[in-house]
């Protein structure tokens, strides 16, 4: 792959939480290192509450690391100091919130944020020239007609409506990379085709990267082209798509498959399979975090963080046991224990 | 009021309280609901006539296309609407109590005791200035539990139930993420053991293993304590693995309910049909998909006939003129001018299957 156009390493961001008393270290993303290359849609799958909004938020400089870094084509972002530059990224990387109820501006109508975006990203365009863009991506995101929906007020727009709006107005910007957080979580199937489709189209015509986060494990399969995996703040598993979904290795991303649902079928999963306690993600210890609901965890899986290994072409796994499956179980346990080490020093 | 009461009791089994007086009937009915919007230029209807009944033990699941009035219908029914929204017409029956006409006093003691609602925004139902913890014992607090330790460890119980640790008891909305802010609502709404939960899109931030975990979960404590679910949803295979019967809605209209399988099997009505045809699937070839071509009719612009009409592969001439009732179909019931007798399409004419009586048992 050439330059990366988005590139994380060893992202990591800690939150603090608790009460006065009885503080913690909530670690929601650690050591995640990932690309997303040009005209690719990534997506990033996972468990409820394993880090996905904060990778995108991150990625978004909404928060800022606790450590690691992330490059725009092949730039740290730290590097991007001036107002200027920093628009020029804003407006490159804009990113779709994950709920659409609370990231509109209840005081404006819906065509004053697409426009405000305009004027602020887009100044080859005059005010008639914002006027048309503004109605071309509402109408590209299913919202017709388009006059009509950008006079009215987010509160009076429906959920799944409130969210073609936040997608839109990431549209507007001419964007390299969206960062799109569940953009779809609140349609029906056959708008939520549309916007895939629109997905797909922005990629192969005008050469738009995408991070797409979603739980709908058959839309990721219908437009991307590579998948992550998250589980409680790790990269779990990434690789193409389909290799990934036909033969998942980390033992989450095999549970996170089976239960892909499918309505012809009676549901494959039982209560047992499904209960789990919520993931160690508070003061964590080494090791994997998976383990205590992995039913092929061994000894050192409870003491050491297994690391992602590329164990086929393209295809990474963080699970002692896949890499000992090809041979490399040793190194597994070397490299994620030198790891511990580094972290806990840290 | 139709048939289908009749097919449902057969699938509610072993329900909690079944030895109560009144026992058959229906926690809720709702009778030709109507919800206005005042807007500037005048007011829209957003809800125009949906007739439901959910029994005690039932899981009621309603979907529709994004825009098509749930959330406006699921607020007219928990006498949540603000203005510029107003009933317009119809009624609202639980327990055998009008709650339209309740005032805010008299729906207190009702709220979160009896009746729960888990809103489609859980960041807009959750005050974000306040901890779980503290959101909780008000409303427990407000219902008349008072004992400090009773209340902690209420909280503890059903944040364990929808599988979040307890630490998060101390933390504010922002410091959870989506799908904890869902289940969050969700624990809330489980606080006492109401007789009826309506959720709206409860789960759409859930990754599937935690969603059926927690429908499972949902549907145990449902068996055991037998409250009612209704349960607005984009996602058809939880309708289809969970729900009793499902109600189909366009355009402000409820233009199919019956019971969930059948509505599976023969879809009656050609928007329930064109929903459940092509969604991408993890198996099999990738074949490009469409979806239900067109756009919903505008609130203040909908045709004169059929709503669905401009859009259905199935109209005729009298689709465009004859405003569809609700007709008997089987067991369940549709509005689609096919199931009317009166108006037959012309020969030659390609049919959606009509269901009979006999096809459904
Ligand atoms: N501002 C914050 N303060 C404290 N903790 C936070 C904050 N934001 C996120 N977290 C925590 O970080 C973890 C990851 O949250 P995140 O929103 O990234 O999850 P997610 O993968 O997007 O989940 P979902 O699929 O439910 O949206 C959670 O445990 C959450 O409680
Ligand atoms: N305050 C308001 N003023 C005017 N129209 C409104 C108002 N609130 C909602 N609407 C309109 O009422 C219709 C129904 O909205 P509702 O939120 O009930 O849809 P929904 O079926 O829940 O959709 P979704 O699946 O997208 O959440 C929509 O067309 C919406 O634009
Ligand atoms: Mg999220
Ligand atoms: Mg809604």
């Amino acid at each position: 792959m050439s330059t990366p156009i988005l590139e994380a390493r060893g992202l990591t961001r800690v939150f603090r939480v608790g009460g006065f008393l009885n503080r913690h270290d909530l670690h929601a993303v650690d050591d995640a290192s990932f690309a997303i290359g040009g005209s690719e849609i990534l997506a990033l799958v996972g468990e409820s509450g394993s880090g996905k909004s904060t990778i995108a938020r991150l990625l978004a400089q909404v928060y800022t690391p606790s450590a690691g870094e992330i490059l725009f084509e092949g730039t740290p972002l730290t590097k991007l100091r001036s107002r200027a530059d920093q628009m020029r990224y804003r407006a490159a990387v804009p990113m779709v919130f994950q709920d659409p109820f609370s990231s509109l501006n209840q005081s404006y109508p819906v065509s004053h944020g697409i426009e405000r975006g305009l004027k602020l990203h887009r100044s080859d365009l005059d005010a008639e020239g914002r006027r048309s863009e503004a109605e071309r991506v509402m109408e590209a995101v299913g919202m017709r007609p388009a006059s009509e929906a950008l006079r009215k007020y987010p509160y009076e727009l429906s959920g799944g409506q409130r969210q073609r709006v936040g997608f839109a107005q990431a549209l507007a910007y001419k964007p390299k990379v969206i960062l799109a957080d569940e953009p779809v979580s609140m349609l029906d199937i056959s708008v939520r085709i549309g916007l895939l489709n629109l997905m797909a189209k922005l990629r192969d015509e005008d050469h738009v990267s995408l991070l797409y986060i979603t739980h709908d494990i058959a839309s990721a399969r219908y437009i991307a082209d590579r998948m992550m995996v998250m589980y409680a703040g790790h990269v779990v598993e990434s690789g193409p798509v389909d290799e990934v979904l036909q033969s998942p290795q980390h033992p989450y991303t095999q549970l996170l498959v089976a239960a892909v649902p499918d309505p012809r079928a009676m549901p494959t999963m039982t209560a047992e399979q499904a209960a789990g306690e919520p993931p160690k993600v508070i003061d964590p210890k080494p090791g994997c975090r998976f383990a205590d609901r992995c039913p092929l965890a061994k000894e050192v899986c409870r003491t050491t963080t297994p690391p992602l290994l590329e164990l086929q072409p393209r295809h990474e796994v963080a699970c002692h046991v896949a890499a000992d499956r090809v041979g490399r179980g040793a190194e597994s346990e070397e490299l994620g224990r030198a790891a511990d080490l580094v972290g806990s020093a840290a | 009021m139709t048939g289908t009461s009749t097919d449902v009791r057969t699938t509610t089994t072993e329900r909690a309280g079944a030895d109560e007086p009144g026992r058959d009937a229906p926690v809720l009915e709702v009778r030709g609901l109507k919800v206005v919007y005042d807007t500037a230029s005048g007011p829209v209807t957003a809800v125009d006539g949906v007739d439901l009944t959910v029994n005690p033990g039932e899981f009621v699941a309603v979907v529709g296309e994004s825009g098509c009035g749930k959330s406006t219908m699921l607020f007219g029914v928990a006498q949540l609407l603000s203005p510029p929204a107003r009933i317009a017409g119809g009624e609202v029956v639980f327990r055998g109590q009008s709650l339209v006409a309740m005032n805010d006093k008299q729906l207190a003691p009702i709220r979160w005791k009896n009746l729960s609602v888990v809103m489609q925004s859980a960041m807009n139902a959750l005050n974000p200035v306040k901890r779980i913890g503290d959101q909780y014992a008000d409303t427990m607090r407000a219902h008349g539990v008072k004992e400090k330790a009773e209340i902690t460890k209420r909280s503890e119980e059903v944040l364990a139930l929808v599988g979040i640790d307890r630490i998060h008891l101390r933390s504010y909305p922002h410091q959870l993420s989506g799908g904890m802010r869902q289940r969050a609502m969700i624990a809330m709404a489980l606080l006492f053991a109401p007789e009826l939960i309506i959720m709206d899109e409860p789960t759409s931030a859930l990754d599937v293993v935690a969603q059926r975990s927690l429908m499972l979960q949902i549907k145990e404590l449902q068996r055991l304590l037998g409250f009612a679910v209704l349960f607005v949803t984009h996602d058809m295979s939880l309708v289809s693995h969970f729900s009793d019967r499902l109600l189909v809605m366009y355009a402000g209209q409820e233009v199919e309910f019956g019971a969930t399988r059948t509505v599976f099997d023969r879809p009656a009505h050609p928007y329930s049909k064109g929903l459940l045809e092509a969604f991408p699937s993890i198996r099999g070839p990738k074949v490009p998909l469409v979806g239900i071509p067109g756009a919903p009719p505008a609130l203040n612009a909908m045709p004169p006939g059929c709503r669905y009409e401009p859009r259905c592969p199935f109209a005729y001439e009298d689709c465009k003129t004859v405003v569809p009732a609700l007709y008997q179909v089987g067991g369940s019931r549709a509005r689609c001018l096919l199931h009317s007798p009166d108006h037959q399409p012309p020969a030659g004419q390609p049919v959606v299957a009509v269901v009979t009586d006999e096809e459904v048992l």
